[in-house]
């Protein structure tokens, strides 16, 4: 192999890095209102997936716009606030903030059955990252409409199946309050009866994702505890 | 050097290049190199399939891109170059699914990311690409990502059949109306071990067909 100086080393390594910077870099601001409308577009999905409306990414925009008419933004009283649109909230930014100074979104939405219904964004962590969803109530505040997961990097197979509709659709009809007490849904390992309004079957194979997931429901919904008993029908 | 100048760009050489890590030289059943990803991506067809895809990309480009460089490349510092370079790449191709095709970079989710760590890409720029031009360097890639990318298809289609029932997501276990007479999914497949199970019997079954390929 050829001989090369030190000094030739340090100038090619100088060029080399200060090259990939460059190109990295370029591609990062070009690509970057490409990636950021798609990750705006995948969020208007779930949202409409939460209340049981199925999109495309083509035809999301305009059935977001059909159906989600109106979002406000909350604090942990339950009182509104002003200031941000409740879309650019960032969740994971406020869950690191002291719960009183947190904003809650929370976005209203009319589905196809008439039945007015909230849409409450939740984010949580799963074994390899975050996961994060939207959870729809009906308007007794009380009662899951519809609720959709996703993840950054579970297992396929195993944690990942928490955004398949197998597992989305269990917590239909399920409550989050039992005597005006707030207890949520529970993620319940070797399965549960259909019936139990408070549970849902964990996924075998993917316990830690679905004790992450069942704790993301507590955390972001307990915080919504005082406007949901105000808001009841 | 003037004669392989004027080598046809598809000569017997070079096709061997391409077919050999399909069969013979397959870069996780002859090399057992990267395995690691075999066990992670193959529960599913469709990880394993995207997965195969863009380790071919990564292969090829980084060979041709160091197969260029090669003589420009100081030897002491060359394994951190061929790093940057995939790494690079690497970085580039998920910008790229990002920007272009969110689905696809979704369900590849970290193991874009992983792709770095593949030691075949490593292996085939050590081995090929520092000694070699950028056609054959190309070349060679894209049949060591192939050789790959075929393992891992095989052993996804087992897996995803056997402990799903499902093939590419289509019910076919539930259609054949099989769960009738009490079968039942094989949760076990599912656990990353039995990758390791699967691609042992696929090399046990290669070399009982080609018992040339047995070391002494």
């Amino acid at each position: 192999m050829k001989h090369f100086s030190n000094r030739y080393i340090f100038i090619f390594s100088t060029v080399m890095v200060v090259a990939v910077a460059t190109l990295l870099s370029l591609a990062a601001t070009l690509l970057q209102p490409a990636q950021e409308k798609n990750l705006e577009i995948e969020k208007k999905k779930s949202m409409l997936e939460s209340i049981r409306i199925p999109a495309t990414r083509e035809n999301t925009e305009e059935l977001y716009d059909k159906y989600i008419k109106e979002s406000f933004i909350l604090d942990s009283k339950g009182e509104l606030k002003e200031g941000v649109d409740a879309f650019n909230v960032i969740l994971r930014n406020e869950q690191k903030k002291p719960l009183e100074e947190q904003t809650l979104p929370v976005f209203r939405a009319t589905s196809d059955d008439g039945e007015k219904v909230i849409i409450i964004p939740v984010e949580g962590k799963g074994l390899w990252g975050p996961i994060y969803g939207f959870v729809s109530l009906r308007s007794d505040m009380n009662t899951i409409y519809g609720a959709t997961f996703d993840h950054k990097g579970e297992t396929p197979g195993l944690g990942a199946e928490i955004n398949t509709p197998e597992f989305e659709n269990m917590f239909f009809d399920k409550k989050l309050f039992e005597n005006g007490k707030f207890v949520s849904v529970r993620v319940i390992k070797g399965g549960t009866d259909p019936g139990n309004p408070h549970g849902v079957d964990a996924i075998s194979g993917g316990t830690i994702t679905s004790k992450g997931l069942e704790k993301m429901l507590l955390d972001c919904l307990a915080k919504y505890n005082d406007y949901l008993l105000k808001n009841k029908i | 050097m003037n004669n392989q100048e004027r080598e046809p760009i598809f000569s017997a050489k070079n096709i061997k290049l391409f077919t050999a890590p399909l069969g013979r030289d397959n870069p996780v059943t002859m090399q057992v190199l990267g395995i690691c990803s075999a066990l992670a991506v193959t529960v599913k067809l469709k990880p394993a399939i995207v997965m195969a895809l863009s380790v071919t990309i990564v292969t090829a480009l980084s060979n041709v891109v160091i197969a260029a460089l090669r003589k420009y490349i100081p030897g002491r510092i060359r394994i951190i170059v061929q790093l940057v370079v995939i790494a690079t790449m690497v970085i580039l191709v998920d910008q790229f699914l990002k920007a272009y095709v969110f689905d696809v970079s979704k369900q590849l989710s970290v193991f874009v990311g992983l792709i770095i760590t593949n030691c075949i890409i490593m292996g085939r720029l050590e081995a090929f690409a520092m000694g070699n031009k950028p056609w054959p360097s190309f070349i060679d890639g894209l049949g060591n990502g192939a050789g790959y990318g075929l393992i891992l298809i095989i052993v996804a289609f087992f897996r995803e059949l056997l402990g799903s029932g499902t093939i590419y997501g289509f019910p076919v276990m539930e259609k054949i109306g099989i769960y009738h007479t009490g079968y039942e999914n094989n949760g076990m497949v599912i656990l990353p071990p039995m990758a390791l199970i699967f691609v042992g019997l696929i090399i046990w079954i290669q070399r009982s067909r080609d018992k040339s390929l047995i070391e002494k």
